[in-house]
């Protein structure tokens, strides 16, 4: 994937852009606003990743006037506020997702993954497939083996959720905001409890699991035998 | 100087000012009215007696001529308080009376108008003043007849003086008032400016001085002194919270620092594998301390009453359901229960992140510290329920509960009670949660559960259909 950095730490820019080559991405890096725009406009990335406070241009600005160009480019915002409703600001402006500083590079890893990787007209496939494991979303069944398995409402959205994202890696905040539309850090391990629930009922009585833990990082289904 | 200046600047001053004039003021038209009453009502009595007297003198005149008219005046003139009396003839030579020394002017006029005359008594060369009536009769013979008005100058003097009197008991009077006001007001205003010069230089126990009797001063002492209660128990908490950011922050940077110097100290011999757990260890020490600070900058948001907070209408049912939902299955991992006791639908205006984090903290706290001590495991229930105008959120378990003199104490900043000091957490749990109830115009009440403990989010139910 293309990825373009605004962002003015260049340490901390210096950093992500190591660890996103490393984990096998093409990156450019901005240090301001204007230098960001001009980049974002003029060359095709597959995500921008975008530090909310910019000099010479903020970044929000810079959101919101390449959404006014007609720039659709998913973009990730980068924010070191602390405010309550931040997050509601920030994809106001235009942004696709938002992630507090500090953060974890996995999950700024996931998140810029799953924002490339998504279809840019998202959600209108209507099913899921992953090994013998098959999501329908019309008729809200799930099969594995030609098996049907009974899921309750939360959790055939836990299994739409990562197989919508198969082979990605999903975070636990992930998760927590897509599939329960909450947006605080879980102090415990709640949703490692519902993904133990979910396995029983798809993994445990078939040959090999498709629903991966990935340590330090998160979760990910996918079929290993392909 | 400057002191008779703050004096007369004073409100007491200002107000004895009005005072005293408004009252001069009213007693002056008082007066006056009195004294012009009084006077032509005098006078028409005046008026009278000499218009009775002449009748008489008429009847005397018509009965025995003017020999009989002089006889009577001259009897009538001797007796004591007479009115007065005059009779010449045609030279203007006096034949009976007891007045002299009249103008020739007024003895002229005889046509019987009522005239103000100046003249003298018989044995006196006073001066004097009356009000007479003057007619001619035949044979050039000139009758007066009048009363004196001494009596109504007199009754004149009187009321001049007593408005004199008035004015000057006036003055005393608002002096009087004046000094007891400033006295009073300036004494109780001076002491209030005391205190608070006394609160600027640091001693916050200080309070107002409130008397009791309730008058405005009382009450705006008391709205002060709640005031100042308030600011002191929030300084304190900054204070609590300075010495537990010192504690809390510290505590694990140092042990960061420490781990790492040690494996840094001791590098050569160290294999990858140990380096790496060293490394690990410090991000998780990291992670700890940037949920400790996210917490804390959380709660200082919402208790800076965050306009930016989005609020909407909560369907308090839903929310509890989802969080039941949400936290069931860990609940279940733990051995313990967790199940939606009665739930009420109703809504409350609120932010639906910052009410589902408190619910989310109420909850977590109940698991992790409402164990029931026998068996290791938590029974934890959240209900809805209304009471009057209030909807309240409970998250009741049955563990050991709070002792009620740590209640309050519970939810403040970093505070952990003995009884989870080994378990892991911040010790912000609850001030968040109180922070956001009172975001929410609610407030967090702690309650036995009987077994365990009852927290309660306390909100202003929102009337459903209103908006």
């Amino acid at each position: 994937m293309r990825i373009l950095i605004v962002e003015d730490d260049r340490e901390a820019a210096a950093y992500l852009a190591k660890a996103l080559k490393e984990a096998g991405h093409v990156v450019d890096q901005a240090a301001d606003g204007e230098e960001g725009y001009a980049l974002a406009a003029s060359s095709d990335y597959d995500v921008l990743v975008i530090d909310r406070m910019l000099p010479r241009r903020d970044g929000l600005s810079v959101v919101s006037a390449l959404r006014k160009d007609g720039n659709h480019t998913p973009v990730l915002i980068l924010s070191a506020l602390g405010q309550v409703d931040d997050r509601v600001t920030g994809l106001r402006a235009g942004g696709d997702d938002y992630l507090p500083k500090p953060y974890a590079f996995s999950e700024l890893l996931a998140r810029v993954e799953a924002l490339g990787r998504r279809p840019r007209q998202a959600g209108l496939e209507t099913s899921y497939k992953v090994g013998d494991l098959t999501l329908d979303r019309l008729s809200h069944t799930v099969e594995r083996a030609g098996k049907e398995i009974p899921l309750q409402p939360r959790e055939f959205k836990l299994l739409e959720y990562l197989m919508q994202n198969a082979g990605q890696v999903v975070t636990r905040t992930m998760l927590l905001e897509n599939v329960w539309e909450y947006h605080f850090d879980p102090q415990t391990n709640v949703i490692d409890v519902h993904i133990s629930r979910l396995r029983s009922k798809i993994d445990k009585d078939f040959d090999r699991p498709l629903l991966h833990t990935i340590r330090g990082a998160g979760y990910s289904i996918r079929d290993l035998a392909r | 100087m400057t002191s008779l200046g703050k004096f007369f600047r004073t409100t007491a001053f200002k107000l004895a000012v009005i005072y005293l004039g408004v009252l001069t003021i009213a007693s002056g038209v008082l007066l006056v009215y009195i004294a012009q009453e009084t006077a032509s009502a005098m006078r028409d009595q005046i008026v009278e007696t000499v218009d009775a007297e002449i009748s008489g003198l008429a009847e005397q005149y018509r009965a025995g001529g003017i020999r009989r008219l002089v006889g009577v005046v001259d009897a009538l003139s001797r007796r004591p308080g007479a009115s007065l009396y005059l009779v010449t003839d045609f030279a203007g030579n006096a034949l009976a009376g007891n007045i002299q020394g009249i103008s020739a002017d007024a003895m002229a006029g005889a046509n019987g108008q009522l005239q103000r005359i100046d003249y003298s008594r018989i044995d006196d060369n006073a001066r004097l003043e009356a009000l007479v009536r003057v007619f001619e009769i035949k044979g050039g013979f000139r009758v007066l007849v009048g009363r004196d008005l001494a009596e109504q100058q007199f009754f004149r003097v009187v009321l001049a003086e007593s408005l004199r009197y008035w004015l000057v008991i006036l003055v005393i009077l608002g002096f009087v008032t004046w000094i007891f006001v400033s006295r009073r007001v300036l004494k109780r205003i001076d002491a209030m400016s005391a205190t608070g010069r006394r609160i600027i230089n640091g001693d916050l126990s200080e309070r107002l001085p409130v008397d009791g009797s309730g008058d405005e001063f009382d009450r705006l002492a008391t709205g002060l002194n709640a005031m100042l209660e308030k600011i002191e128990a929030l300084l304190y908490g900054l204070k609590d919270v300075s010495d537990n950011i010192a504690h809390d922050l510290k505590t694990p940077l140092t042990r960061m620092r420490n781990r790492l110097e040690g494996a840094l100290r001791e590098g050569a011999d160290h294999d990858k594998a140990v380096y790496r757990s060293t490394l690990e260890s410090a991000i998780e020490d990291c992670d700890h301390l940037i949920r400790t600070f996210d917490a804390l900058l959380r709660i200082a948001r919402v208790e800076a009453g965050s306009s930016d907070a989005e609020m909407t209408t909560i369907d308090l049912k839903e929310l509890t359901g989802e969080i039941a939902e949400l936290y069931e299955p860990l609940a279940e991992h733990e051995g313990s229960t967790l199940s939606l006791g009665e739930v009420q639908p109703l809504t409350a205006k609120g932010n639906r992140e910052l009410l589902a984090q408190a619910l989310v903290n109420l909850v977590e706290n109940a698991l992790k510290y409402g164990k029931d001590p026998a068996t290791g495991s938590a029974k934890v229930a959240i209900a809805v329920r209304r009471e009057g105008d209030t909807a309240v959120l409970s998250v009741s378990d049955t563990g050991a509960g709070i002792a009620e003199t740590d209640r309050e104490r519970a939810a403040r900043r970093f505070v952990r009670l003995e009884a989870s000091r080994s378990e892991p957490g911040s010790g912000l749990g609850l001030s968040l949660v109180q922070a956001v109830a009172r975001l929410h115009g609610g407030s967090l009440e702690l309650g036995d559960a009987a077994p365990g403990l009852r927290a309660e989010l306390r909100l202003p139910v929102e009337e459903a259909g209103a908006n």
